[in-house]
């Protein structure tokens, strides 16, 4: 008989490992994280997602569920007894949180990365435009969501919190932005403070990397080769 | 001006697979809707209007709400209208069925076209990556009529659209029998008992008429 063992396999950086770690705090259910050795896949990381070889992946009683978002959602049906609902309660509200999940890792996350490649200073502009105009519309997104609430999902952290939350570490290391600060309190000023709500949540500080391990991570990562 | 009924709206496209198992949410739910063809590649005032965000097709309208993305929709279909589920009520089946479908979306759709028009490794490196992703499918579904079970669901509308009834028209276009039933018996027969149901056959783009844009398509992005 398969245990009710939880495992995930991840690794202490990653954002989108993150999520899944977050969302069984908030269920209080205790799990094994298992590292991965970065550069390397482990043989169990590669049986369990021989699609996509990539972390995160959630193994519940034996069985892996893979892909960050679909891990949050499968916590939340799986447990969904022991903490309040990760997703909002309306069909229309939920639609909207997963349409904002979907942007967030299709449209700007690929703009946020691009930060790292772009090369000279017009194309670093631009790119910076593009990431400022979706935190724009994430700002407006959060306004309509909370509806005045805390958190994206209301009064508790939720799919939609998680989903962009991950990112606040990495964000948070303004030298890994060229210095640029992107969640600004200026041009947006109500994700501005969710963010510290987020990252002061208890669910979340265990699993938040600090700012100066993870700049010291990204500095041996993204070193360029000695020209 | 304020009756009380519930009035459902699709902005589609024809030949778009994502609107296209939208349409077949709303048929298997027998939800009656009003449909608007956009003329694409021209994106008309309203749909700029509906979907500033991504300008594409599908966008649903139910009342005053606006849902944009397939999967989205199909999801918020599904919890709308109760009556033949599509997704299943297992959260792990559900993980498995959101997993492949967006498997269908941002893997298969990519290997299984592009490359395959502008084959930069040759074309058999291009049609046997594209085989080895669809052979994950083909054990997904052995043993089963559709993915869903005994009913058609969610992967059998995101993949159904996607595969047999979009890219299967580009390979035949190019002359390439992808899915071949000595390789993938199990799919061939998925695709058999699709044939078979109603609500599917109203959803297909009509084969001539969509192969002969497929083969416009075709050209255009082999000079692009």
């Amino acid at each position: 008989m398969a245990s009710d063992e939880v495992k995930v396999i991840g690794a202490w950086a990653s954002p989108f490992v993150m999520r899944p770690r977050i969302a069984l705090n908030l269920k209080s259910v205790p799990y094994e994280f298992l590292q991965e050795t970065f550069g390397a896949k482990s043989e169990l990381l590669l049986k369990s997602n021989p699609v996509h070889k990539k972390i995160p992946v959630l193994i519940h009683a034996d069985k892996p569920v893979c892909e960050s978002n679909i891990i949050v959602e499968y916590v939340d049906e799986t447990w969904s007894a022991s903490g309040p609902s990760m997703l909002p309660s309306t069909p229309y509200d939920r639609a909207i949180a997963r349409f904002w999940a979907a942007y967030i890792d299709e449209k700007w996350f690929p703009s946020l990365k691009s930060i790292l490649k772009a090369e000279g200073e017009e194309e670093k502009k631009a790119v910076l435009a593009q990431v400022e105009e979706g935190n724009a519309l994430l700002e407006k997104a959060f306004n309509d969501c909370s509806k005045g609430k805390a958190f994206f999902n209301g009064e508790h952290i939720g799919y939609l919190d998680i989903a962009f939350g991950c990112f606040l570490a990495w964000l948070r290391g303004t030298a890994l932005a060229g210095g640029h600060k992107l969640i600004d309190e200026v041009k947006t000023p109500s994700l501005s403070k969710w963010a510290d709500r987020f990252c002061n949540d208890p669910a979340v500080k265990p699993v938040m990397p600090e700012t100066a391990t993870l700049a010291e991570f990204a500095k041996k990562i993204f070193a360029k080769p000695p020209a | 001006m304020a009756k009380k009924e519930e009035r459902v709206k699709l902005l589609g496209f024809w030949i778009s697979p994502f609107s296209r198992r939208v349409e077949m949410a709303l048929k298997l739910k027998g939800v009656p809707y009003e449909y608007l063809e956009e003329e694409l590649p021209k994106k008309s005032p309203l749909l700029l209007e509906l979907n500033p965000v991504h300008k594409k097709v599908p966008v649903l309208v139910h009342n005053d709400k606006i849902l944009s993305e397939s999967h989205v929709i199909l999801e918020y279909i599904d919890q709308t209208w109760s009556n033949n589920p599509i997704l299943p009520q297992d959260p792990y089946e559900r993980a498995t069925a959101r997993f492949w479908a967006k498997f269908v979306d941002e893997q298969i759709l990519p290997a299984g076209f592009m490359p395959l028009v502008k084959p930069e490794k040759g074309i058999e490196v291009a049609i046997e990556e594209t085989r080895e992703l669809i052979m994950f499918l083909e054990k997904e579904v052995t043993g089963k009529d559709f993915f869903g079970g005994k009913t058609i669901g969610f992967l059998d509308m995101v993949a159904g659209t996607m595969i047999p009834f979009c890219l299967a028209r580009a390979w035949e276009c190019m002359g390439i029998d992808m899915i071949s039933e000595d390789k993938f018996p199990g799919l061939d027969r998925w695709i058999k008992k699709l044939n078979e149901v109603e609500i599917v056959r109203e959803c297909i783009p009509p084969k001539e008429k969509h192969i002969e844009r497929m083969n416009k398509i075709i050209e255009r992005s082999k000079s692009s």
